[in-house]
């Protein structure tokens, strides 16, 4: 679905200052209702991990974390049951995994001596069974469960997604025999970056030649956009030519301004192709 | 002079006769020429003369373009002349490098004797052979590289008989006794060094009223007898244009000036009659001289545009200025070539001037078009030079990564703002591109990048390109969209140039870096990497080489495919030609560069750079490829790269004796005829080198053994602008270039690699008969089935090499996979010496790549060479094509393979063993693969939920449980039943499945589960313990992934029960069958997958658990 800058501007508005709960999503999509879900989802996500971008870094001061972590000590002290970490992360405007984390980390840091490394941080989040303490894992569990942007579980969801509208793709490019390569082929080759698919033979879509095919199960907002041009857009178009993305979830429409030369943006299954005659001819 | 002129106005003298006399050279009196004779020892002077004295009487009414320079004598004293062109320096690039002339005059001692010789004028004729002689004999000894002299002094000049152009078929040697065949322009050398730099002769002996009183007298009478046998013909050349006999000529032009004189009235010009006349001389004077061998002027493009321009002049009447532009649209648009085709008065002028032209103009349309706009802009990645494999470490393969997402971001950049006022190459871009320069030399990645930028300069700046506004927009870029199809995106550019004033470049302009090109110029300046200069010229060199390379072949016209052969080939000759000018372009600019000053250096500095420099090698041998390609008839390939090259020196560098060399050979071939060469090549040759020589030397060639001979003395170098010749050039380089194939196509010669034979060794000579037999094969059959064989052959050996790739050593590389996981369980072994173990075992089997390349070469080459050749082939004749093509295809596949095929599987193996090694994480590819293998059930429509909204879904119910929850939230039990009866549903269908949902899927439901025995425990209801019971057929029915069941009894989930329930003991007991299903179903999970960290086992568990329960209830 695509958004124009306004509409996507009311969104955003909406949105500013909201903590990342069901609770949340669940007003956005009473005050959208016109809007898929997945779209707002995926604005909602976009919007928060903007504003933790903007707050991250006073969370992550050594004083902070302290703070974070005594506050915690307490609350289960007081009750273990209660959702403290949750609340507290709530409470300062944190996301309730990233509160998990900082914690966790503290928390094995007083207890290993050392600081820990990365991995196990992630493993444990991952898998809070693996934390050596009981009440600390169920809270840690209670925030990556309720945090609808950040933590393990949204990654896996977001993952899934992904892979999910990959293969959708992928049937599609099929259904209308358009043979491609796709990325894990193209990686196997020492491609040093692939699209999800390079088509063999170009087609033209909407009257644009296209060499490829991104992918993306979210919405297309500016910032994301821009990161995706420069990060994979452009370097695919620098190796294999113009190209079609498709944001399934949308984008904001004033965004496809690079048709031109060379990279197009769709929200879904473009339905004007045309192919290289022979190539129908083989069918 | 004038005397000639005014004889010939005065209709004493025939035109004809006049032409002839300029042909024939002083010492030929024919009858009707007795007025000339007095005169003779003018003769060289007069073509000059006329034209100055052409451009004198035309200067007012030209009021379409820039003024022409004007020819002088070419018998000037180069000292004055000198000061000419340094006066006016100033207003010129070029003129600011040492002349052509200026590096002449600083050689031999020899040759003032030589020149004294023929200015004693008694053997007049026979010293003006000389020269050529001369020259020949000089480049001869040069060539055979035993004369190391700086100069070219005569005392050591070795007689060698050897001709300059040996190689050569007899009829276009350089025949010195052939009076056709060389100019006779230095042969009356009784003109004296008299210094005169001013540009024009002066004209009084012509009145300024003749012209306008004597017109009708001098044109319409009839002419004077003409002789009919005059020998008019000395060469092919001229036969193609001898349709103007000079018997007709005079009648033709006075027929023609009869219309003329009605178009005048018609359309009333201000021209004089007067004008007219000449401007009709002129043509025909022009005409002739494109037919003659001798070819007086050598820049005759020069005089071409001031003809065109007289042709298009509206004299100064404004009511016609509409016309004009409609003209200049109607030229800008259709090309040049077309304007003149369909000029009604080059029709009315001379008919078979305009036939001619007309068509020239439809030969050359068909092919250009078929140059189509290709969508590509970037260079495309190709794994064989850009994957890891082709790079020392990781580190500069992901920085090369970067480097070439940082040039296009560059050159995007450059696209969208060079244009704007204000934007500036160096301020903006420079930095960037020297910490991009930085990069590269610190992972020694400059010969990956210097590639990349050489195909990307071909890719905008040569060939066509269509889309993109502002790509590409380069001179040829004109040429190519000028003679293309109807294009909307064509016109719409071509619309765009009327608006935006194209820059004026005039007809001579000085070397340039227009459109696109521009940025790779500044790209260059900016870097100031020697380094990334280094591998640039190293990249441009081996790309020229490859490129001159391609070879000429003759024509079969005699078979049908020789028109689509001869297209093709006509195509593929003006991007190779295209490409090559631009390649050797900025191979000059980089090569001269660092060289270049802004000043002419002075006479000492002068001396000790070239003495200094003399001692160096030049990067590219362009004497020798140009002396080749002389040898081998592919100037026309060669001189207009070289030129371009050349054009690009330093002021220093046409002194040094290689390059003197070089320009002495070039110099020969203005002068020296190649009779078999097409009319249209030889234009080309001549037109490039007109410029060079315009553009390197504004003086004459004093020193060059005989500078009066040289008519291109002190052309001026810096004409105001005309973009119409510009065009005209450009368009006949593209036409020529189109045409190039007239008489000889070209072809890529493909030689397949000369792979030591695998075959069995046989005798020496049973393999040369075999080879001869080979020759001889092809010998009498079309030069088609040769090509077809050897690219069939090539291709073939190059698939085969593929297919073992894709066939044996995958295959290798799996069985290397699964040895490889087994053993760097086992120990946390030394990672190398695996690999070499590993390796090792493949080798011995890597030798069946050879039988099975054989085997596939055997297979394919056939079926290739049986499609490719025409069915009416003979059955023997392609057998043994097919036999030559397997026999080749099978010696370039297998000499590559014996050699590479342990590198290649040592090269896949260690690829694949790293791949391994950096996803330690996740399960090994071939479990992944054996749990994807799981199909779909029969008939499945994939309409399941996808599992990303079952994850979901979980995730919501799991917030629910473990709370906070709102106020009355409860999970609805029938929803839960029918969320897990979906997530059956999901499960089975895999097509949407990954292992990460999976995985997370399991994960969820366990937690899932342990929320429920929590909640059976607090709700006491028997329908929830109906749930697990669901989940537990699911985990057991569905799963294709190991569901961690134990997790329900990790330290977390018995706190968490422990922390939510303080009693009901009774509840637990509901469990216990569940418990018991539950072990089990563990017990399998375990034995078939292996968990990492060994757990409790959960009977166990829950007894512990169960006891603390109890305890602290």
């Amino acid at each position: 679905m695509k958004l124009s800058k306004a509409q996507y501007d009311e969104i955003a508005q909406f949105l500013g200052h909201v903590q990342p709960t069901r609770q949340s999503l669940r007003k956005l999509k009473e005050k959208f209702p016109s809007q898929s879900q997945s779209t707002l989802l995926s604005i909602f996500s976009q919007e928060y991990q903007k504003q933790i971008k903007r707050t991250h870094a006073k969370h992550h001061t050594a004083e902070a974390a302290e703070t974070y972590y005594q506050r915690y000590l307490n609350g289960v002290m007081k009750n273990a049951a209660a959702p403290v970490l949750l609340e507290l992360a709530n409470e300062v405007d944190f996301a309730p995994s990233l509160m998990a984390r900082i914690v966790l980390e503290r928390f094995l840091q007083e207890r290993e001596q050392a600081i820990p490394s990365k991995t196990l941080i992630n493993s444990m989040l991952r898998d809070p069974s693996q934390i050596p303490d009981g009440v600390l894992a169920n809270q840690v569990y209670q925030c990556t469960v309720n945090d609808c942007c950040y933590g393990p579980l949204v990654d896996c969801i977001k993952h899934a997604i992904g892979h999910e509208h990959e293969v959708l793709l992928r049937e599609m490019l099929l259904e209308k025999n358009l043979s491609f390569i796709a990325e894990d082929q193209l990686r196997a080759k020492g491609y040093d970056k692939t699209p999800d698919f390079i088509l063999e033979v170009p087609v033209a879509v909407e009257g644009h030649i296209i060499h490829w095919i991104e992918s993306k199960a979210s919405f297309g907002d500016e910032s994301s956009h821009q990161a995706y041009l420069q990060d994979q857009f452009w370097s695919y178009w620098n190796r294999f030519g113009p190209g079609l993305v498709i944001y399934w979830y949308g984008f904001i429409e004033e965004l496809d301004c690079h048709r031109e030369r060379g990279i197009l943006l769709k929200d879904c299954f473009p339905t004007d192709i045309v192919t290289l005659r022979h190539s129908m001819a083989q069918r | 002079m004038a005397a000639v002129l005014e004889l010939l106005l005065r209709e004493e003298v025939a035109v004809g006769a006049v032409l002839r006399w300029l042909r024939q050279g002083p010492g030929h009196r024919p009858a009707e020429v007795t007025g000339l004779v007095s005169l003779s020892l003018l003769q060289k002077d007069f073509v000059p003369f006329l034209l100055n004295f052409l451009r004198e009487q035309t200067s007012q009414i030209l009021t379409n373009g820039p003024s022409t320079p004007a020819k002088t004598p070419n018998s000037k004293a180069h000292g004055s002349q000198r000061t000419g062109s340094e006066r006016r320096a100033g207003h010129r690039r070029s003129s600011q490098k040492a002349s052509l002339g200026s590096f002449l005059t600083a050689t031999p001692e020899a040759l003032p004797a030589r020149r004294g010789r023929r200015k004693g004028g008694s053997a007049v004729s026979t010293s003006g052979r000389q020269v050529p002689r001369d020259l020949g004999r000089s480049l001869a000894e040069e060539e055979d590289g035993k004369n190391d002299s700086p100069s070219w002094s005569g005392g050591r000049r070795k007689r060698s008989e050897v001709p300059l152009v040996s190689a050569r078929s007899p009829p276009s040697q350089l025949n010195l006794n052939n009076l056709e065949e060389f100019p006779p322009m230095g042969a009356a050398s009784g003109w004296t060094n008299k210094s005169k730099p001013s540009r024009r002769i002066n004209p009084t002996p012509v009145s300024a009223e003749r012209p306008l009183s004597k017109p009708k007298t001098c044109f319409t009478s009839t002419p004077v007898s003409q002789s009919p046998a005059a020998r008019f013909s000395s060469g092919s050349n001229l036969e193609a244009f001898s349709t103007v006999q000079e018997g007709n000529l005079t009648s033709v032009i006075s027929s023609s000036l009869q219309e003329e004189r009605e178009m005048l009235k018609k359309e009333r010009y201000g021209l004089s009659m007067m004008v007219i006349g000449l401007l009709i001389l002129n043509i025909h004077l022009y005409y002739l001289i494109f037919s003659l061998p001798e070819n007086l002027v050598p820049n005759i493009f020069l005089e071409l545009f001031f003809v065109l321009q007289l042709l298009t002049s509206k004299g100064t009447s404004t009511a016609e200025e509409e016309e004009e532009s409609d003209l200049e649209v109607n030229e800008r648009k259709k090309g040049t070539l077309k304007f003149l085709a369909e000029n009604e008065r080059i029709a009315s002028f001379s008919p078979t001037l305009h036939e001619r032209l007309r068509q020239a103009y439809e030969s050359s349309t068909a092919k250009v078009s078929l140059l189509l706009p290709c969508s590509v802009q970037s260079v495309s990645f190709q794994p064989e030079t850009d994957n890891r494999s082709n790079f020392p470490s990781d580190r500069a393969f992901h920085i090369f990564k970067k480097q070439r997402d940082i040039f296009y971001e560059l050159l995007r950049e450059w696209e969208d703002n060079h244009e704007k006022t204000g934007w500036d190459f160096e301020r903006v871009l420079g930095n960037k591109i020297r910490a991009m320069m930085a990069h590269l030399s610190a992972t020694c990645n400059h010969s990956h990048f210097a590639r990349l930028f050489q195909k990307q300069l071909i890719q905008m700046c040569k060939g066509p390109v269509g889309g993109g506004a502002s790509w590409g927009d380069t001179p040829d870029q004109d040429v190519l969209n000028m003679l293309g199809p109807d294009n909307l995106s064509r016109l719409k550019r071509l619309q765009e140039r009327f608006v935006v004033p194209q820059s004026i470049r005039g007809p001579c302009p000085p070397p340039s870096f227009p459109g696109c090109q521009q940025f790779f110029r500044d790209f260059i300046l900016s870097a100031g990497s020697y380094q990334f200069n280094q591998h640039l010229v190293d990249s441009l060199c081996l790309k020229i080489l490859e490129l001159d390379g391609l070879t000429l072949v003759e024509h079969e016209h005699s078979d049908g495919e020789a028109d689509m052969d001869e297209q093709d080939e006509k195509k593929r000759f003006t991007v190779v030609l295209l490409s090559l000018r631009l390649l050797a372009k900025f191979l000059g600019f980089l090569v001269f560069l660092p060289y270049r000053t802004v000043e002419q250096p002075t006479r000492d500095l002068q001396d000790s750079a070239v003495a200094l420099r003399n001692q160096t090698l030049p990067v590219l041998d362009v004497l020798k490829l140009l002396r080749q390609s002389i040898r081998d008839h592919r100037s026309i390939l060669t001189v207009p790269w070289i030129v371009e090259f050349l054009s690009l020196a330093d002021h220093i560098a046409p002194f040094l004796d290689y390059y003197r060399k070089v320009f002495c050979l070039l110099l020969l071939m203005v002068l020296s005829e190649d009779k078999e060469m097409s009319f249209l090549n030889k234009l080309l040759i001549l037109a490039v080198l007109g410029w060079l020589f315009q553009v390197e030397s504004p003086v004459s060639f004093p020193s060059f053994s005989h500078q009066d001979s040289v008519p291109l003395v002190d052309q001026q170098l810096l004409y105001t602008c005309c973009p119409y010749l510009g065009e005209l050039r450009k368009l006949l380089a593209s036409f020529v270039a189109g045409s190039g194939a007239k008489n000889g196509g070209f072809i890529r010669k493909i030689t397949p690699t000369a792979a030591e034979s695998l075959a069995p060794k046989t005798s020496v000579t049973q393999r040369k008969l075999q080879v001869e037999l080979e020759q001889a094969f092809f010998h009498n059959q079309p030069p088609s089935l040769r090509r077809t064989v050897e690219f069939v052959a090539e291709r073939v050996g190059s698939n085969c090499v593929k297919h073992i790739k894709a066939t044996l050593v995958a295959e290798l590389v799996q069985r290397a996979e699964v040895m490889l996981q087994d053993k760097v369980k086992e120990e946390d072994a030394n990672h190398d010496k695996l690999l070499e173990e590993v390796c090792a075992h493949l080798y011995e089997e890597g030798a069946q790549a050879l039988i099975k390349g054989r085997e596939f070469c055997k297979k394919k080459g056939p079926e290739a060479v049986r499609v490719l050749l025409p069915e009416e082939t003979s059955a023997a004749v392609l057998n043994s094509a097919e036999d030559i093509a397997v026999e080749l295809a099978t010696e370039k596949a297998c000499g590559w393979l014996s050699a590479n095929i342990a590198a290649l599987i040592k090269r896949e193996v260690k690829a694949t063993f790293n791949r391994m090694l950096k996803v330690p994480g996740l399960p090994l590819p071939s479990e992944d693969a054996l749990e994807l293998r799981r199909d779909c059930p029969p008939g499945c429509q994939h309409r399941a939920p996808f599992p990303s909204q079952i994850i979901n879904e979980i995730k919501d119910v799991l917030c629910v449980a473990v709370g906070p929850r709102d106020e009355g939230e409860v999970i609805d039990h029938d929803w839960l039943e029918c969320l897990l009866g979906r997530l059956s549903q999901t499960l089975r269908c895999r097509k949407f499945m990954c292992p990460t949902s999976e995985q997370q899927l399991a994960k969820c439901t366990v937690e899932l589960a342990s929320l429920l025995g929590e909640s059976v425990m607090i709700i006491k209801s028997n329908p929830t313990y109906g749930l697990l019971k669901l989940l537990l057929s699911v985990w057991k029915e569905d799963f294709g992934a190991p569901v961690p069941v134990q997790l329900m009894f990790s330290r977390k989930n018995i706190a968490s029960l422990t922390l939510a329930n303080k009693g009901s003991l009774v509840c637990i007991h509901l469990l216990q069958d569940f418990l018991k299903e539950l072990e089990m179903l563990s017990r399998v999970f375990t034995s078939e997958h292996r968990i990492e960290e060994p757990r409790t086992n959960p009977r166990e568990l829950t007894r512990q658990s169960l006891g603390t329960v109890t305890a602290q209830s």
